[in-house]
């Protein structure tokens, strides 16, 4: 079994990732802790054999619904939670809002299958184990996602031609 | 992107993908403390540079259980120390401080014998009761493997003592260094022939 070290080396961006795509910015780091930490717990009776990628996308999963959930029944937190992110503005970390609305503006559904299969890196097939229906679902609602996404959003500016 | 036939929907995520080594380095920290104040590390690590090179140092919450240089290849170290300890293993560069301290003061000649907690978990049997008996030489001083035998109370376990040394967990901190051969000569190291003799010149400097 690797050392917990080496899974977050080698799969902690593409965690945040995900977790930025399915919650949003302000919540994203939360989501990311959350996630290793129920990891480092779980882990040493992690199946050796299991697929490392998509356990961690699992538990992102879950833990975005709570957040989700608890923000839902607070809305207050958010507004106090919001003045203690890092700038976005002007950093080489700094993502784009309009990109953030797009997605949120997706169903769940979409909104999911699209990071966890392109920002996670998961088939179908698992993106249905975690999002429940069948893979030929994921499959579309990953999808639909995009083209929604392709309307909504036409990119930085500078950074994209014309939508095509 | 593992996924080469849709360039286009990588292109299109693209903003939020970047992630920079600030913010990897500082939820990487934030999950240390969280970690730590949860009791849900077992294992913490760092490495520190010294004139035998770069040493990994690991601990538990027993006390320091591993000094590795790195001919000993640091991650094969951190494998061996996730199957025979536990998996649960982090990399937090602010701990351990303490060792580093006394370490650094030994690298500087100004100090004799280190005072930290030992996690001796990694040495079994008689292995353990070699180690056990090595701090009795004192800083400067050199012992062959027949008299560490004795010490430990089996005489005829020379090559015993030999295997003990060269499996020393905790090397520089647990002198094995200053085990050396019935005719004088130097004999091997987990360090390498060369650190060995650094430990040595430095210890009777």
């Amino acid at each position: 079994m690797k050392p917990f070290e080496q899974i977050v080396t080698e799969h902690g961006s593409m965690v945040l990732r995900v977790c930025r795509a399915v919650v949003g910015e302000a919540d994203a780091e939360d989501a990311w802790s959350e996630t290793f930490l129920a990891a480092l717990r779980a882990y040493p009776d992690l199946d050796r054999t299991a697929n490392v990628q998509a356990w961690l996308v699992t538990i992102a999963h879950r833990k975005a619904i709570d957040i989700t959930r608890t923000r839902a029944r607070d809305p207050v937190t958010i507004a106090e939670e919001v003045p203690d992110r890092p700038a976005t503005t002007g950093l080489p970390e700094a993502w784009d809002h309009d990109l953030w609305s797009a997605l949120q503006a997706l169903p769940p559904k979409q909104r999911q299958s699209v990071a966890y299969h392109y920002l996670g890196g998961l088939p179908h097939k698992d993106i249905a184990e975690i999002t429940g229906g069948t893979a030929e679902s994921a499959r579309r609602a990953a999808a639909d996602g995009i083209r929604t996404l392709r309307r909504t959003y036409a990119g930085r500016p500078g950074s994209r031609g014309e939508t095509r | 992107m593992n996924h080469v036939a849709e360039p286009e929907a990588a292109t299109l995520l693209e903003p939020i993908s970047f992630v920079d080594v600030a913010t990897t380095e500082r939820l990487h920290a934030r999950l240390a403390t969280a970690a730590g104040a949860a009791g849900l590390v077992d294992v913490v690590y760092r490495t520190v540079d010294t004139p035998v090179g770069v040493l990994l140092l690991a601990a538990t919450r027993h006390g320091l259980a591993r000094v590795a240089y790195a001919s000993e290849d640091h991650d094969h170290v951190l494998e061996i120390l996730a199957e025979r300890i536990s998996p649960r293993i982090l990399h937090v560069p602010d701990r351990l401080e303490e060792v580093i301290r006394q370490l650094e003061e030994y690298f500087e000649g100004n100090r004799r014998r280190f005072d930290v907690p030992l996690d001796l978990s990694l040495s079994k049997g008689f292995r353990q009761t070699v180690l056990r008996t090595l701090p009795a030489i004192d800083y400067g001083r050199t012992a062959s493997y027949a008299e560490v035998a004795v010490a430990a109370g089996s005489p005829k376990a020379v090559r015993a003592v030999g295997t003990a040394c060269a499996t020393n967990p905790l090397p520089v901190v647990v002198p094995c260094h200053r085990v050396v051969r019935s005719d004088g000569s130097t004999g091997g190291y987990v360090g390498g022939a060369e650190a060995k003799h650094t430990l040595l010149d430095l210890e009777t400097a």
